[in-house]
């Protein structure tokens, strides 16, 4: 299928978009599409230099259209759930990277303090309602932000990002269901990089053409190349001002995940051949390509712009290696409301169980 | 106000109307919650007063159920969820206990998930295997989610309204036998705080502690037990998370003696927790070990005669109570 999907795009020209010119986004959209990618390459190195917590780092490199074109069309007050690849979206929608980088180095300073990491990031402020470590844990969520966007009649639409593995979880089916039958202003992103951990796609599904199930449960659904953000932003643009107006949507991003599953995968399980095919279909590159050639940007300019990223994901690493660890005693914080006791420590039940007279 | 004939399922329905009535984000979603009234008729005509955008009947998909109220309750509902058995609830644990559960713990305190699930469970009804457990030592294993179990008619109404005010997502059990039992309330008297066991009955020689249906047969097995001169204090502790521990040490230090109550199966369950802190809290007290009566290892069989003797009864819990305090029951 992957095969199928590269003879599509060698055939692609950017011919069609030439003089798309004055009104294009792509330079903003480069610039946060530059931003994802260096910044999970910089999340590649607090990993090496053992500073990232936990062993658990999952990055978006290839992806990097999915996050930028669909949340080029979200706006304040719209609400979004992610996967555990998802790094991307929410820098995409505006996080602070050096809170993030914090976040994934396990830091008070992080945008969870510490507690949460790079699979539990979230930040309410941003709408973000939460990554997600469960795979399709986090879709049913904006069914019940469709439903509260309807109560409060709000206009803001809620989206479900997750990856192509999260199409063999049955709530998928069961969330797309409800928001087409109530017609909610939700929309379900699957950014298909056409492996699950180690399983392809063809070896998950005999039918790999993914929006055919959403449009089966009567969402409009469109699969995009995720090799051209424009053609990305464009398919949300439709899709998400459908959702907006009750018409809830499923979008399939195809593109390929450049790296293992996750840091310290080295995905022995993918031929090489495949792999640098695969690396070729690079949207970061073919939107720098398209910004020259259409002459909306200069190499030149590029370079310094890609340079003051560098520096900017370079301060996001010295930031989180200055901040500390979250105090001990903040463990029992945040089980339940603040109002609330803490739990009881261990420590302290084994005192008072052991305090005889 | 006046006293009025309530029966638990009346009590629910009306603290869910007068829950609506006061906040408009109030919305309850789940399986046959409108058009039909719920399987047991606890909303039933609540889908003609608040409309089907607050009373939503949904399709038969448990986890996007529970996953779809998470979702509302971050983002500015009150949803009550129903799950119409508890016994369904493992099709909902990814929800439940990753999600609703975790939040607010994950996200480092900035949310929390203000959600109910109401659902009921407990044999009576010849229900069978997967229609008849007691699962909340599931929900009580999980840290993040508050668990209530009411046993009377006042705590169905005043439980379900307070639940209904939490910051955290609470479970709320009821018991399938209790629908059709009738007391006379008062609602308007000052409930029972949350989080605080109830004392049902005040006796010098032993504590009976238990919750839900197994109140009242723990009750009639205490006045078996006074007629031979033995008196038990029976607590119901009503909420399992928070649990009242300190009303149960009290009684069990002035006693010396304990037994344990619960309908869910013995081995690692409600029961054995609760006897556990017992144990090690009240050591020095204890004149006995800390006796756990209930379910029998094994699932719930369709059969009435076999369903009922696979959960604990007034008979045995008398019959228990009478060999702990042999020494000092009059021949």
């Amino acid at each position: 299928m992957y095969e199928a999907d590269l003879r599509a795009t060698a055939g692609q020209t950017m011919a069609g978009r030439v003089g798309a010119g004055a009104n294009t986004r792509l330079p903003e959209l480069y610039r946060t599409m530059r931003r994802i990618r260096t910044f999970e390459e910089r999340v590649g190195e607090l990993f090496v230099r053992g500073q990232s917590a936990g062993s658990m780092l999952h990055l978006s490199i290839g992806e990097e259209s999915a996050a930028a074109g669909v949340c080029a069309h979200l706006r304040d007050g719209d609400s979004f759930t992610t996967h555990h690849r998802g790094h991307g979206i929410f820098l995409a929608r505006g996080a602070d990277p050096a809170r993030m980088m914090a976040e994934i180095g396990g830091k008070e300073a992080g945008y969870c303090h510490g507690k949460g990491g790079s699979m539990h990031i979230a930040d309410m402020g941003l709408g973000h309602l939460g990554a997600n470590a469960i795979v399709g844990g986090g879709i049913p969520a904006v069914v019940g932000a469709g439903l509260s966007a309807r109560h409060h009649k709000t206009g803001a639409v809620s989206v479900a990002f997750f990856g192509d593995g999260a199409t063999g979880q049955g709530i998928l089916y069961e969330s797309m269901n409800m928001a087409a039958l109530w017609g909610l202003p939700c929309v379900f992103v699957c950014i298909n990089n056409q492996y699950g951990m180690g399983t392809n796609i063809a070896q998950a599904t005999a039918n790999p053409n993914l929006h055919e199930r959403a449009a089966a449960f009567g969402l409009a659904a469109e699969t995009v190349d995720g090799l051209d953000v424009e053609a990305v932003a464009e398919a949300a643009e439709r899709l998400v001002e459908g959702a907006r107006a009750g018409k809830p949507a499923f979008l399939a991003v195809s593109c390929y995940r450049f790296y293992g599953h996750a840091r310290k995968d080295k995905s022995p399980y993918r031929d090489p051949v495949e792999e640098e095919a695969g690396r070729r279909q690079d949207p970061v590159a073919f939107a720098r390509a398209a910004l020259i050639d259409r002459g909306l940007e200069s190499e030149s300019e590029l370079d310094r712009l890609d340079t003051e990223i560098g520096s900017e994901m370079d301060a996001t690493i010295d930031f989180t290696v200055a901040q500390t660890e979250p105090p001990l005693a903040s463990m029992f914080r945040d089980v339940y409301a603040p109002e609330e006791p803490e739990p009881e420590p261990v420590r302290a039940r084994i005192d008072r169980v052991l305090a005889r007279d | 106000m006046a006293l009025q004939e309530l029966t638990y399922r009346d009590a629910l329905r009306k603290a869910l109307a007068d829950a609506m009535t006061e906040n408009p984000d109030v919305v309850i979603l789940g399986e046959e919650v409108g058009r039909y009234g719920g399987a047991y008729g606890v909303t039933k005509d609540l889908i003609k007063e608040f409309g089907a955008e607050r009373v939503i009947d949904t399709p038969i998909s448990e986890p996007a159920i529970v996953g779809a109220a998470v979702g509302a309750a971050m983002t500015g509902l009150r949803p009550v969820a129903e799950l119409m058995y508890v016994d369904f609830i493992g099709m909902t644990m990814d929800q439940l206990a990753n999600q609703a559960a975790k939040i607010r713990y994950m996200f480092g305190g900035q949310i929390g998930v203000p959600m109910v699930l109401r659902t009921q469970g407990g044999t009576g009804r010849s229900a069978g295997a997967q229609h008849s457990q007691s699962l909340e030592a599931y929900v009580m294993h999980t840290p993040g989610l508050r668990l209530a179990m009411p046993a009377t008619v006042a705590d169905a109404y005043h439980l379900l309204r307070m639940a209904l005010t939490k910051p955290d997502p609470v479970v709320f059990i009821e018991h399938k036998a209790l629908y059709t039992m009738k007391e006379s309330v008062d609602l308007d008297a000052e409930p029972l705080d949350w989080g605080k066991a109830a004392v049902r009955r005040e006796g010098r020689d032993l504590v009976i502690v238990t919750y839900s249906r197994q109140l009242h047969y723990c009750l009639e097995a205490a006045r078996t037990l006074s007629a031979r001169g033995i008196e038990a204090t029976v607590i119901d502790i009503r909420t399992l998370n928070p649990l009242d521990f300190d009303t149960i040490r009290a009684h069990v230090e002035r006693t010396g003696r304990a037994m344990v109550v619960s309908e869910g199966v013995m081995t690692a369950g409600v029961a054995a927790e609760l006897s556990a802190r017992i144990t090690e809290e009240c050591f020095d007290f204890l004149e006995d070990p800390v006796v756990r009566v209930a379910g029998e290892d094994i699932p719930i069989s369709v059969s009435t005669a076999l369903e009922a003797g696979s959960v604990p009864g007034p008979q045995l819990i008398a019959d228990t109570a009478l060999r702990m305090l042999a020494g000092r029951v009059p021949a």
